[in-house]
């Protein structure tokens, strides 16, 4: 693990240990709702707390769970990755809710407990504001509610959701996050409107984990060809925990079509690969790079054709690496002052104090 | 294993035929259409038929008379010179098939796969069951006995296992037929155990199972809801494609059938290194879950998968394709046109001529010879 670079640390992720965590956070009607109904935990399929991916052996407490205090985001990574900054992304289940109104107080809540809970407990800590797109107009107001704290950095919604999105119903949303200077997060995980594939339901949670790679893609597609990254020339997008090495084979596939069917979306008047290569980031937990072939990181950093796209994450506490190998092995030396902080910094105008409009 | 007994040595490369094609030029994607339904009509039962007309072929999706969703790029996605000077729809007609394509670009072997209306994917597995049937013997009268250069897929049923598994048995040693052809969006994940006869039976004869891109699943087209474009429909056949495999290996298909082959046509290929690389990564933290996998998911993949180039991704800088091909294995790659589809790919000119002559002969021909057994 490299020190000494002022590492970023782009995505952790603190895990509500119950719903009652959250009760205080919500107001008397909610509150007595979750009681009432027996509304215990919000726990999602996309992150089965007891499966070894979901907390790494050894950073689980001795209920078997993890990533529920800021000591042990503290001791676990922070410490030991060497970060100046981490940025948290909760995962929480809310996403999943079907009732519009619950939705918007439950992760209303999420995101005060986030600040009570971790921001104001560690001064390296940043978080992303979760939003409810089950109401866009919601969405809005819980950006322009929190953005005044500089310490939410972005927002943040999963990779498998009701639509993808490109679609212009999700626009004003991105209007907002481009007010604030704030990235849109899209993170590994699904909100179960559909099937993890798009031939249906998968028996494994192995083949469930590694179709995220599919929805990163299909939302790539969306942003593209909807014409959304063209209309927001300053929004950046960042993948999280998406893995990275399928993005060169995605983008020959868009690009080449594109040159063959541009007729269908004239709006799309730069290629994919320049569009993606200007807006789009990647964090690099994890890599999925073969284990048994060193050079070719190399071989798809030169794919990737780019040095600004990659940035360095944990991934806390789920399991993608053992020890403190945080970052994926292959990459060059001389790319790691990137990696590990510049292009965090170059991709989140609040880490760099910046003012949020342009 | 397949015997492979190169053909005789050719001085003649004939017009159109790529001087590096000394194995032959086997075109692995030709899609032959009927005129109509009534092409089936010899094969289909009374009672079919009047279905057919009455109510007729009913995919996964709202629209009826072959409309697609997503509205293709040209007429029927054919070429816009693939349509008979005689009249009919493109690869309808022997004759003019044989001359604007097996002759003009000196065709060797020609795989046929034929797409709607075949059958495939249909609501009513009766109805799917008796026009595939069909299908196969109209792909026997109109095309396999009077051209011997084409070979026919058997089309099956594939969500009726059963019935596809005695489809498959019926053509089983037959030499007209040279795999059992499937569409690459099926209602639930290929690896499914509802799915196995089919490939158990596919294994028993011998024939490799081909899944091409297209068909409905009923599922929205990506794991995050319905896209708007045409455009995004032709990225999703990658993405359903990387689901297949995944499904395939780690339900175990490739564990319990060791002799199964499985050739992806018009899916692309150059997702499938970083699948193999991701599916293995995350194997490692989730083995206790898949026990029946006894070894790494890449390894599955390298033995039983092969590829077709058309669509071949088209990188930026032409020389990463090559990285691509080398991870995939240059032996797993056979060369497809997709006749008469509006991205046909010209033998002469689709396969980079900067890949080593070698390469470029198994991928025209040696690598479809070994793995059909041509």
């Amino acid at each position: 693990m490299p020190t000494g670079l002022g590492a970023i640390d782009c995505d952790v992720h603190p895990m509500v240990p119950a719903m009652s965590a959250l009760s205080p956070y919500l107001d008397e009607f909610w509150r007595d709702q979750v009681t009432e109904r027996g509304i215990t935990q919000l726990d999602g399929q996309s992150w089965p707390v007891n499966t070894p991916k979901t907390i790494r052996a050894d950073w689980r407490d001795a209920k078997g769970r993890g990533a529920s205090t800021v000591a042990e985001l503290q001791t676990q990574a922070l410490g030991p990755f060497g970060a100046d900054l981490a940025i948290l992304n909760p995962l929480y289940g809310v996403q999943m809710v079907l009732n519009a109104d619950m939705a918007v107080a439950f992760t209303r809540a999420l995101n005060d407990w986030t600040r009570a809970e971790w921001l104001d407990r560690d001064p390296r800590l940043r978080a992303s504001i979760v939003l409810p797109l089950q109401d866009i107009g919601a969405a809005v107001e819980e950006i322009e509610r929190l953005a005044p704290d500089r310490r939410f950095v972005q927002a943040l919604v999963l990779a498998m959701g009701d639509a993808p999105l490109g679609k212009r119903q999700f626009w004003p949303v991105y209007e907002a996050l481009v007010r604030h200077g704030l990235p849109l997060g899209v993170h590994a995980g699904s909100a179960y409107r559909h099937p993890q594939t798009s031939v249906g339901w998968t028996s494994w949670y192995l083949e469930e984990y590694v179709a995220n790679q599919q929805a990163f893609q299909s939302q790539l597609a969306s942003l593209v060809t909807e014409g959304t990254l063209g209309k927001f020339p300053d929004l950046k997008v960042v993948l999280l925990e998406s893995g990275v090495t399928w993005l060169p084979a995605f983008l020959w596939r868009l690009g080449k079509t594109w040159k063959g069917v541009r007729f269908e979306v004239p709006w799309v008047d730069r290629s994919p690969a320049e569009l993606v290569r200007d807006q789009v980031r990647l964090s690099v937990q994890p890599f999925d790079a073969p284990e048994d072939d060193p050079g070719a990181v190399q071989r798809i950093l030169d794919h990737l054709r780019s040095e600004d796209m990659l940035l360095w994450a944990s991934d806390w506490p789920h399991w993608q690496f053992d020890g403190n190998a945080a970052v994926p092995p292959g990459f060059p030396e001389a790319m790691l002052p990137k990696l590990m902080r510049d292009n965090a910094l170059a991709t989140y105008g609040r880490l760099r104090g910046e003012e949020g409009s342009r | 294993m397949n015997v492979i007994q190169a053909p005789p040595p050719r001085a003649d490369a004939r017009p159109g035929r790529p001087a590096a094609a000394t194995l032959g030029l086997v075109d692995v994607d030709i899609h032959p259409r009927a005129h109509s339904h009534a092409d089936f009509k010899p094969w289909l039962s009374e009672r079919w038929w009047r279905y057919a007309q009455e109510y007729g072929p009913r995919a996964r999706h709202g629209f009826t008379g072959g409309q697609p969703p997503f509205p293709k790029a040209q007429p029927l996605a054919c070429r816009r010179d693939a349509w008979p000077p005689g009249g009919g729809t493109p690869a309808s007609d022997l004759g003019f098939l044989r001359s604007h394509h097996l002759d003009a670009h000196g065709i060797d072997i020609g795989v046929l796969n034929p797409l709607q209306p075949s059958g495939q994917g249909d609501r009513n597995n009766g109805f799917s069951a008796a026009l595939c049937h069909a299908v196969n013997e109209w792909q026997l009268e109109t095309w396999l006995r009077p051209e011997p250069r084409l070979r026919g897929s058997v089309v099956v049923p594939y969500e009726d296992a059963a019935a596809s598994a005695a489809e498959i048995r019926q053509r089983a040693g037959d030499p007209n037929f040279c795999q059992v052809l499937m569409m690459s969006r099926t209602a639930e994940p290929a690896g499914n155990p509802r799915y196995w006869p089919i490939y158990e039976a596919a294994a028993e004869a011998g024939l490799p199972v081909a899944f091409h891109a297209f068909g409905y699943s009923g599922w929205a087209m990506t794991n995050t809801g319905w896209p708007s474009f045409y455009i995004e429909e032709v990225s999703e056949h990658a993405t359903s494609c990387q689901n297949q495999v995944t499904s395939l290996v780690v339900e175990g298909v490739f564990e319990r059938l060791p002799t199964l082959k499985v050739v992806l046509i018009e899916c692309g290929f150059a997702w499938l290194p970083s699948v193999a690389w991701r599916l293995d990564r995350h194997w490692r933290h989730l083995k206790g879950e898949v026990p029946h996998l006894r070894r790494a998911p890449s390894e599955y993949i390298r033995d039983h998968i092969w590829v077709s180039t058309q669509p071949m991704e088209e990188p930026e800088v032409g020389r990463h394709l090559r990285d691509v091909m080398g991870w995939i294995g240059w032996d797993r790659i056979l060369f497809a046109t997709d006749y008469p589809h509006w991205d046909f790919d010209d033998p002469r000119a689709a396969v980079p001529g900067t890949l080593p002559e070698e390469v470029r002969r198994d991928i025209y021909g040696g690598n479809a010879r070994r793995v059909y057994g041509f």
